[in-house]
């Protein structure tokens, strides 16, 4: 390395230094079977920062390779050696596992745009730790309020031998009321459901819930069209979400499923964001890009309101939620997870392209059920 | 549980017995006759599905796009044992099994390059879509049942190829003595590369008609080759009788534990527990399979028996 390099780096150090630059590290999977969503966050989370014109604010990007030691890896190095002060960005329960209670206990501040466990919601929840998206037993929650509402007394329930996906069943059978017609645990990455969709067609089920995130969603819903099992479905939006329905195709249309955001919820701020992702992008926002950019614009409105570097009145800023949500009313309960109404929507297709339609709201104002878990109130 | 169930569960049994003896056959034929252990078996799985996927995009036809899937895995195989697999005949098998790893990485990420990371869709042609009702009023669907008659074809032709034709008996004799054909004039690297390239073909072949109602994505491959080597191991290595038998097992005993397993321990332990338990134990049937048919039989039920 030449002096004069040195010297213009030390110079750049120096400028760094001389603005109120807030650094922010976003770790997120943009490699390999779960990228899209990773993308996705991303490409919503920038297109906020983008959009606001601020120039105090840097994002790092990183992939994680949807590995929790990557993930563990890289937060060490940005709190560390790039010192950023918030995190944000991590897809997967695992790695905010992984990465959250030794990056909130250093003190920086976690936003999460999409992982949002139990755990964290609960005996671990922390000060400095905001869940945007939602908790993560939401959506199945709602699911079970949906089947109560559309008279379904005899569910037939599915989801993966794993933590989620048990906790999948334990959050649709906190609401639902009826009887359970049958209930499967099936391999994780299972993929040929032949006989569980036997065992569906031999019960005297009048309706179907499952939970089978990414691939195994895409081959049950081939297969269970190609079964002629006509018992209506419901599920979580994971499985319905704008960058998988291109590929499950027909085989999803109809199907109800719940989130708390969609491409046609009816209000200025998510009129504004779809039709600037889709000039962006060419291609319609998901669930996970929503939660991106409301992850942005909460970060973006705290910044207004106080500086990084006084914790305690970031905090409260964020805390505050002063922020034009996509999902309209929002703000957060004690344990800093969302106060929100969580819809049903329905799988449609318009001009080629399949998406979602809101149908009803399962449930109104739904925090979580981990508010008396939690020490802060 | 009623009889239209069992019946649909055995169905679903027979057909993925079917499909994992096209796997099983390849694998069997390559170390009975070669003595090589191939990891990237599973690979050329991979490759058949993918190939399929995007020859059926390209043109729209599911037949077009079966060839596409066959002609290519063997070609595939051909230039991976012409360029790589050659030299690992006379190897130990510990070498074997380090190089053919090799393969499946490279073969992984050629692929995830080639086509990029995200899973592509081949979809059930339009003439095999759709249930069909058998006697007893049971609905399957067509296309399931358009696989368990694309594994028995393959079965009896490969039937009729090792025992009814010169490159059969070539094949035996190979797997017998192979110092003793090459003396007799044979050549025996031209038949290792049509043996192997036979194997990839029906690996190829199997991925498309499976990558069809699942998804085709990098990876798949392997889950498949560890059921594929359970099953040669159960029949006996080097008989296609052999993968035959032990695939309709593994298929069978996988499908019905899944579904009868938890059934049998819910008469004797709650609900929840039986479904946890289960479910795993349903997952070490094969397994367990296998090692009682070792116990009585060491080497496979259609296996060589030593001297």
């Amino acid at each position: 390395m030449t002096k004069t390099t040195i010297a213009a780096l030390a110079l750049a150090a120096l400028a760094g230094t001389a603005t109120a630059q807030t650094k922010v590290g976003m770790i997120t999977t943009l490699s390999g079977g779960g990228a899209s969503l990773g993308v996705d966050t991303r490409d919503g989370f920038m297109l906020a920062i983008e959009q606001s014109g601020r120039d105090d604010v840097d994002v790092v990007i990183e992939d994680d390779e949807r590995a929790p030691d990557r993930a563990v890896q890289i937060a060490d190095r940005m709190i560390q050696s790039e010192r950023v002060d918030v995190l944000t960005g991590i897809v997967w329960s695992n790695l905010a596992m992984a990465v959250v209670p030794s990056a909130t206990a250093q003190g920086k501040v976690y936003l999460s745009t999409n992982a949002a466990p139990a755990q964290l919601a609960g005996r671990m929840c922390h000060p400095n730790y905001f869940a945007v998206s939602y908790q993560n037993d939401n959506l199945h929650e709602a699911a079970g309020a949906w089947a109560n509402q559309a008279g379904y007394s005899d569910t037939f329930v599915m989801a993966p031998n794993y933590p989620a996906g048990r906790d999948g069943l334990t959050g649709f059978k906190r609401f639902y009321e009826g009887e359970l017609a049958g209930e499967i645990y099936t391999d994780l990455g299972q993929t040929d459901y032949a006989a569980e969709i036997a065992e569906i067609r031999a019960s005297d089920a009048d309706s179907v819930f499952f939970f089978l995130p990414g691939g195994m969603g895409i081959s049950f819903l081939k297969q269970y069209s190609d079964a002629g099992v006509d018992l209506p479905l419901v599920g979580p939006a994971f499985s319905f979400d704008q960058g998988i329905l291109q590929a499950t195709g027909e085989a999803a249309l109809g199907v109800r499923n719940t989130s708390q955001w969609s491409p046609d919820l009816d209000n200025p701020a998510n009129r504004d964001f779809v039709a600037a992702f889709e000039e962006a992008h060419g291609r319609l926002p998901s669930l996970y890009a929503a939660q991106g950019y409301d992850t942005a614009n909460l970060l973006l409105s705290a910044l207004d309101r106080a500086e990084v570097s006084d914790a305690e009145a970031f905090r409260a800023a964020l805390a505050e939620a002063d922020f034009d949500s996509v999902r309209g009313d929002f703000s957060f309960a004690s344990n800093q997870h969302p106060i929100q109404d969580i819809y049903v929507r329905e799988v449609v297709e318009e001009d080629g392209v399949f998406t979602n339609r809101i149908v009803g709201t399962a449930l109104e104002d739904r925090a979580n059920a981990y508010l008396d878990a939690c020490d802060m109130q | 549980m009623s009889a239209a169930l069992i019946a649909e569960q055995i169905l679903n049994g027979l057909q993925s017995g079917m499909m994992l003896f096209l796997m099983a056959a390849g694998l069997t034929l390559v170390f009975g006759v070669m003595g090589l252990i191939n990891l990237a078996h599973g690979s050329l799985y991979m490759v058949g599905a993918f190939l399929a996927a995007s020859a059926a995009a390209a043109t729209g036809s599911f037949l077009v796009a079966l060839a596409a899937a066959m002609a290519g895995a063997a070609l595939a195989g051909a230039v991976v044992e012409r360029v790589v697999i050659r030299r690992l005949y006379d190897r130990d098998h510990l070498d074997q099994v380090l190089a053919t790893f090799a393969l499946i990485l490279i073969f992984s990420e050629g692929t995830r390059w080639v086509f990029g990371s995200f899973p592509l869709y081949l979809d059930v042609p339009d003439w095999l879509s759709g249930p069909v009702e058998l006697p007893g009023g049971i609905l399957y669907p067509r296309y399931r049942l358009a696989l368990i008659g694309a594994g028995l074809a393959a079965a009896a032709g490969l039937g009729l190829l090792v025992t009814r034709t010169r490159l059969g008996m070539r094949i035996r004799a190979g797997k017998d003595d192979r110092e003793m054909i090459a003396a007799l004039g044979v050549d025996i690297g031209r038949l290792y590369t049509l043996v192997f390239a036979l194997g990839a073909g029906l690996a190829g072949l199997a991925g498309a008609l499976v990558g069809t109602i699942r998804s085709v994505q990098v990876g798949m491959g392997e889950p498949v080759l560890i059921l594929a080597f359970v099953t040669i191991v159960i029949g006996g290595i080097g008989s296609i009788r052999g993968a035959l038998v032990g695939a309709l097992l593994v298929g069978l005993t996988d499908t019905l534990g899944g579904i009868l397993l938890p059934r049998a321990l819910a008469l004797v332990t709650d609900p929840a527990t039986a479904r946890t338990t289960g479910a795993a134990l349903a997952s070490m049937a094969i397994y367990a399979l296998m090692a009682g048919i070792l116990v009585w039989r060491p080497t496979g039920l259609y296996g060589a028996r030593p001297a």
